[in-house]
């Protein structure tokens, strides 16, 4: 038996990495139980650090992480300052506040218990822990890329976004060349005032750079387009709303939880079905086309389904063992583990070993030195130049 | 393939009409080249062929333009897109994605071209422009040559019959603009594209093209002719017509290897008379009113600067070339104290230019920056002085007075914005020089000049080192630097190079030597004022 070389280096469909890291969210959304959301932490962080390039936006995981750190640590402040008493044995006894009349019900201060202190963590983990998956989806999807693949009614949407994400490095350039500027001429460059008097000029220099792009993308073809018929726009209009409306309601019954079934994953559906055939009609008034798409192939599948398996699993455990998705978080020894949103949660590590490898960008990026071109004398050059005091440098 | 009828554009609440009575026609297969000065109306010409003058830029066009059979008249420019490509003047500018091989495929998604088709085109169109290294790297980290050779990609992916450029080699140091015209050159050749374009460097460009428009401005009727023809009246011409016309050679040479084997004669004559005498370097004991010692600079982890060595005396007019980015910006920038160097030393009239404050600087520094217009904040020219008189702490006119000198005659009542890149310069020196720097730095002044314009510059700058300025240059401009600089310096890599007398250092040098060097090479002279005033002398 040969082993199978491994997939050639490229960069997976961001559909794919999205759909993977909302599963893993769902999940974490409908439990707290610890042991389960480590899980979730884990494999996201695992698949993270052996699938992310090694582009700008692949760094910003560790972002993510910080801010559920943040997460945490308020939801745990809040709860020793304002949580309610629960029973259990008293860690702390901070002295409370008298709070008037008015102000019943709220409480500061006061006695802090483990199981309050774990709760309020656990609740903490389970914000952090999605904070993580989204962070992770926006560390391995390129974000230009997902904008690129959205429907081609939605385009123009995506253009703008596009262009407004290449204006802001610009503008902070032009905020720093005028502020220069105003250093040259002998006035203060620091302080508040120097702020307010840049923003004319570097306004004006938005707007001439957003004509100078509005003319080359006219003279580049961009709004194109066949001529679409009152009608289907209406059409249009009225289906995209409807298909958000579902999928809002769907996405809402799924991640609560304790809503109604039919509310979550067939609402879900339903809304994205009817947002599909909006994103239908409308796209046949576009001309355009893409040059060279994400394809979809086996390895988006298997990432797309090794999120949902996560998601599933939380969903099946609900229905099978309801009590272990919210346990007693304390002690933590006796937290136990359901089985079906565990191997549900492991499944999503999958992709970790079977996508292809990300194809890095310093590679590309890193190139050899122009030779210092102007002090090699070239073959063919005229003869003329060659005078007695030539400059010439070894190259 | 292009034919304007009596083609006329006024522009909305302009009382003089920007463009009139033009009569052109194209053929296909043809490099025409637009020529005139500043504001002769040489981009709102080109902004017609595809239809952004009127359907973009607003106004009224008169007469007809007709493109590969089409009305511009009742075809906007998105509809032109597949038969004429326009490059604007920065590339930059007109990019809509972040990766080389994106922006070329983006012309054609919006065309609706297959996806089979995109890919073939964009791998050819890599071949033909040489980018296939290029195709995965995002478009800022580009150097400008490259930048400008992905604009022309991204436009003729869609195999346009038309390709317009707007001073596409202007802003390009020698080398970039040379890979730049050889992609033209072979697009016209090899493809049959109709290339029209307009420039004000016309020593780079004139040996390429076919046929010359002549622009006059202010309302004369425009010139067509070839090439000699329109360069043996036009009053803007580069100096080896410039040459030819002094020594009455007819037709007029328009290539260097034209020139020289004319000048086998002019090279004999002068041969015998003394060099032409160039400021030669001051050798003083006195302290460098520059000194730069050991300076390095980085951006994050890309060096700039490393251990440059560079120190300037008053009287001195020195030249800092080198490709874009190769840090002559940097080492203006750290003159001014605008960045903490890393290592070394810097001063400027004995201070550390860091450290001084914004009101001590202007005493001792004056920076143009590559954009003027960064240093214009009023909205008008007689509000602009006032401030500058203000900041200087200085009597009220003096700034007035000072710009009267570099421009007679200009209306100070006008929106700074509204002026011609020679007066907008002018307006600036004018600004900085208010309080009497012995330290004058400007940073590519001649992008956008004409010729009349480089030649007031010219005068100046001689002026400033007569009265014991330090003046610096960072150029591309070959001819500017034989003409004033006393000195060359040449960065590569953040290092300097050569750092000699501007003689030695140009003439050696294939990439730096200008026209008329490379003409009577090996003999010194640069320009053809010193070839005329040593002729002069001799007879």
């Amino acid at each position: 038996m040969t082993r199978r070389p491994p997939p050639p280096p490229r960069a997976l469909h961001p559909g794919a990495w999205w759909l993977w890291a909302l599963g893993l969210a769902t999940a974490a959304s409908r439990t707290t139980n610890p042991w389960l959301l480590l899980l979730v932490l884990a494999v996201a962080g695992h698949v993270v650090t052996s699938r992310r390039s090694d582009a700008p936006w692949a760094r910003s995981f560790v972002v993510f992480l910080k801010l559920g750190l943040v997460v945490i640590a308020i939801r745990v402040v809040a709860q020793t300052l304002f949580g309610t008493a629960t029973p259990g044995t008293v860690l702390v006894d901070l002295p409370e506040v008298a709070l008037p009349s008015w102000a019943a019900g709220v409480r500061l201060g006061g006695p802090i218990t483990d199981t309050a202190l774990a709760a309020a963590l656990v609740d903490g983990l389970r914000l952090a822990t999605m904070l993580a998956c989204i962070g992770a989806a926006n560390a391995l999807a390129n974000p230009k890329r997902l904008l690129a693949t959205v429907p081609a009614a939605l385009y123009e949407v995506g253009v703008a976004v596009v262009v407004s994400l290449s204006f802001a490095p610009s503008m902070v350039a032009s905020v720093q060349r005028i502020r220069a500027a105003r250093r040259l001429r002998g006035r203060p460059d620091r302080g508040l005032r120097s702020i307010v008097t840049v923003a004319m000029p570097v306004l004006e220099d938005a707007l001439e750079r957003s004509l100078a792009l509005a003319a080359a993308m006219d003279s580049r073809g961009y709004g194109r387009r066949a001529t679409v018929p009152l009608r289907t726009r209406r059409l249009t209009t009225t289906l995209t709303l409807l298909g958000l409306g579902g999928t809002l309601v769907g996405l809402y019954g799924l991640l609560d939880g304790t809503g109604p079934a039919a509310l979550g994953l067939p609402m879900l559906l339903l809304g994205l079905m009817v947002a599909a055939a909006s994103l239908r009609v409308a796209g046949a008034g576009v001309t355009r086309t893409r040059y060279r798409p994400d394809p979809w192939a086996g390895p988006e599948w298997l990432t797309a389904a090794a999120g949902v398996s996560a998601g599933l699993g939380t969903i099946v455990t609900s229905v099978s063992a309801p009590g272990t998705l919210d346990p007693a978080p304390w002690p933590l020894l006796a937290v136990p583990l359901p089985a079906a949103a565990t191997v549900g949660i492991l499944l999503a590590l999958l992709p970790a070993w079977l996508t292809p490898p990300p194809a890095l960008v310093t590679a590309a990026r890193r190139q050899p030195r122009r030779d210092p071109r102007w002090l090699v004398r070239r073959a063919g050059e005229p003869t003329a130049t060659s005078a007695s005091h030539s400059p010439e440098v070894a190259a | 393939m292009i034919e304007l009828d009596g083609v006329g554009v006024t522009y909305h609440g302009s009382l003089h009409p920007a463009l009139s009575g033009v009569d052109l026609r194209v053929e296909e297969g043809e490099l025409c080249l637009v020529v005139g000065r500043t504001g002769s109306g040489k981009s709102t010409l080109l902004r017609t062929i595809n239809g952004l003058v009127p359907h973009f830029t607003g106004g009224t066009l008169h007469g007809r333009v007709v493109v590969d059979g089409r009305d511009t008249a009742n075809h906007p420019p998105r509809e032109l897109a597949d038969v004429v490509g326009v490059v604007g003047q920065d590339p930059r500018a007109g990019f809509v994605t972040d990766v080389v091989e994106e922006e070329l495929a983006y012309g054609m998604e919006s065309l609706g071209l297959a996806p089979e088709v995109m890919r073939r085109r964009v791998e050819e169109t890599l071949d033909l422009l040489g980018l296939a290294d290029l195709r995965a790297r995002p478009l800022d980290t580009l150097s400008g040559g490259e930048r400008q050779r992905v604009a022309i990609g991204s436009v003729l992916t869609t195999h346009p019959r038309v390709l317009v450029l707007d001073e596409p080699t202007s802003a390009l140091d020698p080398p970039a603009a040379e890979e730049v015209l050889a992609t033209l050159h072979r697009l016209v050749h090899d493809l049959g594209i109709t290339v029209v374009l307009a420039e004000h460097r016309l020593e780079r460009v004139v040996p390429f093209a076919d046929r010359i428009v002549h622009l006059p401005g202010g309302g004369a009727a425009i010139e067509v002719g070839s090439p000699a023809e329109v360069m043996a009246t036009s009053p803007i011409a580069p100096p080896i017509v410039e040459l030819g016309r002094l020594a009455g050679w007819s037709p007029l040479p328009l290539t260097i290897r034209d020139a020289r084997r004319r000048a086998a004669g002019l090279r004999r004559d002068l041969a015998e008379l003394p060099p032409p005498t160039r400021a030669v370097l001051p050798v003083t004991d006195a302290a460098p009113v520059v000194h730069t010692a050991r300076l390095a600079v980085s951006y994050g982890r890309t060096v700039a600067l490393r251990g440059v060595d560079v120190s300037i005396a008053a009287g001195e007019v020195v030249a800092v070339m080198g490709r874009n980015g190769a840090g002559k910006s940097t080492l203006l920038r750290a003159w001014t104290g605008l960045l903490a160097p890393d290592h070394g030393v810097v001063t400027v009239a004995g201070h550390d230019p860091a450290r001084l404050s914004p009101a001590e600087l202007v005493r001792l520094v004056a920076l143009v920056p590559q954009e003027p217009a960064d240093l214009l904040y009023a909205e008008t020219v007689a509000a602009e002085c006032d401030a500058a008189d203000h900041d200087a702490g200085l009597a009220a006119g003096s700034c007035a007075a000072l710009l009267e000198g570099l421009v007679p005659d200009l209306d100070h009542d006008r929106h700074p914005r509204d002026l011609s890149e020679g007066q907008r310069l002018a307006l600036v020196l004018a600004i900085q020089l208010v309080s009497d720097p012995p330290v004058v730095l400007l940073d590519e002044p001649t992008r956008g000049l004409d010729y009349t314009a480089k030649r007031r510059l010219v005068t100046l700058l001689r002026r400033l080192a007569a009265e014991g300025r330090a003046v610096v240059l960072a150029t591309h401009d070959v001819e500017l630097v034989a003409a004033v600089a006393t000195r060359t310096v040449v960065l590569a890599d953040g290092e300097v190079v050569v750092d000699g007398p501007t003689s030695e250092v140009v003439v050696g040098s294939p990439a730096f030597a200008p026209q008329i060097a490379k003409v009577v090479a090996p003999l010194p002279w640069l320009t053809v004022d010193e070839v005329s005033a040593s002729l002069e002398v001799a007879s």
